[in-house]
């Protein structure tokens, strides 16, 4: 039974896609399934931004879900953004099913610098670790170590680990259990 | 405990206004949203928000100034940050000058944000701890204060109310732990009597002659140890409240001492020759029947009267079961600070488990629970297994309050029970009962008992 699908919307790496996979099998034990990848929706990006509205690409995650999958990842290298903020590393249904992580301000380059594959994936771990807890019905961990730890700037996130602190790691545990009971 | 604080965001824009409650909702915070001035004029009437994000240009006649305004006007310790697109210095200068504590140009950093509302909650905080911390040291508790949605519970704060400014007597009856000290103080600070002292007495605790000088004071020389002319309780209340706890426990005695007090308003000190007159108001509480008291002789019917002159009768607990998930929340957010254990609130599996418990003991056993839960869990929200010894609380009750049964009744009751949880099954229910198969059957043969 697959519990839990990624999709990438518009190009993503390989490396960084069975990254996801892997994150997610190793900590969730979900089986995940790789769906075929989406184009960006021409809805959803902003020309006078630049930027990709997350709103709009959550949507369709939802939309897009299968049926028998308890979570959605939705992976991009489209830079987010809601109206209020000007950017978002990613973006969550709080205890629900759909995730979405942005790879763009991940990047080294989008920093003007030489590009660092193992950095960005160990980013982008602890950001999928971040939505896909916040679908648990995580809330921000004040622990700064912790993958639940709110990260507003790189310097944030590259302090974090790409873990869930005890307690984070107990609630996960706890919803876990719940909602693996209700797919039996 | 990010969650107690609540934050409404006005924005005709509804994507503007949802992605940021979705994203401050995965902050912790409890966020809600309106979509004009007058929507949020209308929810702030309802709900204490502590912080408001409001757009300032809004169609529909009410722009985010006037809205800032009248929130403002209704709730003053409300911080308001208002949004807007173009930023102009005369409009910061205006939005400024009316009482807003920032003024945020969209779209902008999520660290602004963050910091922003981080800074703000930090200052709540500390005036929230300041306050509950003042009104722990003096206990000066208002009707305001106390924890209901019961319908039974709110018309008494509404008596509470009625008569916080009256000088009658009041007589709080309620069992143990259902909180009689509370309605009385909440009485006492809700009145014109709030300046002045609120005196508490637990009227069991003495003996009686002990509780005769505490109460109406003493002269020098008036016992042995009488060193010093010293004022009772009475003379301390004087101006306010004093509150006589357990009052169905005081002698004979002291009833007709206390009675000449109620009717003159005058008594001596003991040993002492000059009278003393009191302005006190008589609060007094028992978890006793004091009608069948009188009945039986034990309290005199004169003093009751003079008591009962209002009467409030708190429920136990277990009659008022649907303020459990409000007081739970309540003693989590309290203890959880005062104990220094993050921990940010209460699972529904756990409230089940306290829908479900009696509360014999009421409150106080309900807040003495959730300190052991909060001091024993090891996650941020509480759950049913944090109170697993309510069960075994439960269970040492049940078996203590087990009337005296024949012993084959008490075995036979265990089998059925057995066979009816295993659905007949001999092998299941024997490993329950702890004895093997054949002796199994030969009881049900014994004691005449069906199987299915």
């Amino acid at each position: 039974m697959k519990l839990a699908c990624i999709v990438s919307v518009g190009f993503v790496e390989e490396a960084i896609l069975s990254e996801a996979q892997m994150v997610i099998e190793r900590s969730y034990g979900f089986e995940v399934e790789l769906l075929p990848a989406r184009p960006s929706s021409a809805t959803a990006f902003d020309a006078s931004r630049g930027q990709w509205s997350a709103v709009e690409l959550m949507k369709d995650l939802v939309r897009n879900r299968p049926p028998m999958a308890k979570r959605i990842l939705g992976l991009t290298s489209d830079d987010l953004f809601i109206p209020m903020l000007s950017f978002l590393y990613g973006q969550a249904q709080l205890g629900g099913a759909a995730a979405l992580v942005s790879t763009a301000r991940l990047r080294q380059e989008f920093y003007g610098l030489p590009s660092n594959t193992d950095l960005l994936t160990k980013r982008v771990r602890k950001e999928i670790l971040h939505e896909m807890g916040h679908t648990m019905g995580l809330v921000h961990c004040p622990d700064h170590t912790c993958a639940m730890c709110l990260s507003t700037n790189l310097e944030q996130v590259d302090m974090k680990r790409d873990i869930y602190c005890r307690p984070c790691s107990l609630s996960v545990d706890a919803r876990l259990n719940s909602l693996l009971n209700d797919a039996e | 405990m990010k969650s107690r604080w609540q934050i409404l965001i006005v924005d005709d824009e509804e994507v503007m206004a949802e992605s940021l409650a979705a994203w401050l909702r995965e902050d912790g915070y409890s966020v809600d949203t309106a979509p004009s001035g007058r929507a949020a004029v209308a929810r702030t009437r309802e709900t204490d928000y502590a912080i408001y994000f409001v757009d300032l240009k809004m169609p529909g006649g009410m722009d985010g100034i006037e809205t800032m305004m009248e929130i403002r006007r209704l709730r003053p310790d409300a911080s308001v940050i208002i949004i807007t697109a173009y930023a102009t210095v005369d409009t910061a200068i205006t939005a400024m000058k009316e009482g807003a504590q920032e003024y945020i140009v969209k779209p902008c950093n999520p660290e602004e944000i963050s910091l922003l509302v981080d800074r703000i909650i930090k200052v709540k905080n500390l005036q929230l701890e300041n306050q509950m911390l003042r009104k722990r040291l003096t206990g000066q508790y208002e009707y305001r204060d106390i924890v209901t949605k019961n319908s039974k519970m709110r018309a008494i704060l509404e008596l509470v109310r009625d008569v916080a400014s009256l000088r009658s007597t009041v007589l709080v009856r309620g069992a143990s732990g259902t909180g009689k000290e509370l309605i009385a103080r909440a009485i006492h600070y809700s009145g014109d009597r709030a300046a002045a002292p609120f005196i508490a007495v637990s009227c069991a605790s003495l003996a009686e002659t002990l509780l005769e000088s505490e109460l109406f004071g003493y002269e020098k020389g008036a016992f042995t140890g009488a060193g010093a002319q010293t004022k009772g309780k009475f003379e301390l209340a004087d101006g306010g409240t004093i509150f006589l706890d357990e009052i169905g426990d005081i002698s004979a005695k002291l009833q007709a001492d206390l009675l000449r007090v109620l009717q003159e308003r005058r008594f001596y000190r003991l040993g002492g020759t000059t009278e003393i007159q009191v302005d006190a108001r008589v609060i007094a509480a028992t978890n006793k029947d004091l009608a069948e008291e009188v009945r039986e002789g034990r309290f005199r019917d004169d003093l009751y009267y003079r008591l009962n002159v209002i009467e409030i009768n708190i429920p136990p607990l277990c009659q008022r079961r649907d303020d459990i998930p409000h007081l739970a929340r309540h003693f989590v957010a309290r203890l959880s600070s005062e104990i220094g254990k993050e921990v940010d609130g209460i699972g529904e599996d756990a409230l089940k488990v306290l829908l479900d418990y009696d509360w014999p003991g009421n409150i106080r056993e309900l807040e003495n629970a959730i300190e052991r839960a909060i001091v024993t869990s090891r996650s941020r929200v509480l759950c049913a297994e944090d109170f697993s010894f309510l069960d075994s609380i439960m269970r040492a009750r049940a078996n203590t309050a087990l009337p005296p049964i024949p012993l084959q009744d008490l075995e036979k009751l265990a089998i059925e029970a057995a066979l009816g949880r295993t659905q007949g099954n001999i092998k299941e229910a024997a490993t329950a009962l702890g004895i093997d198969r054949s002796t199994l059957y030969e009881k049900i043969k014994r004691y005449n008992i069906e199987r299915s």
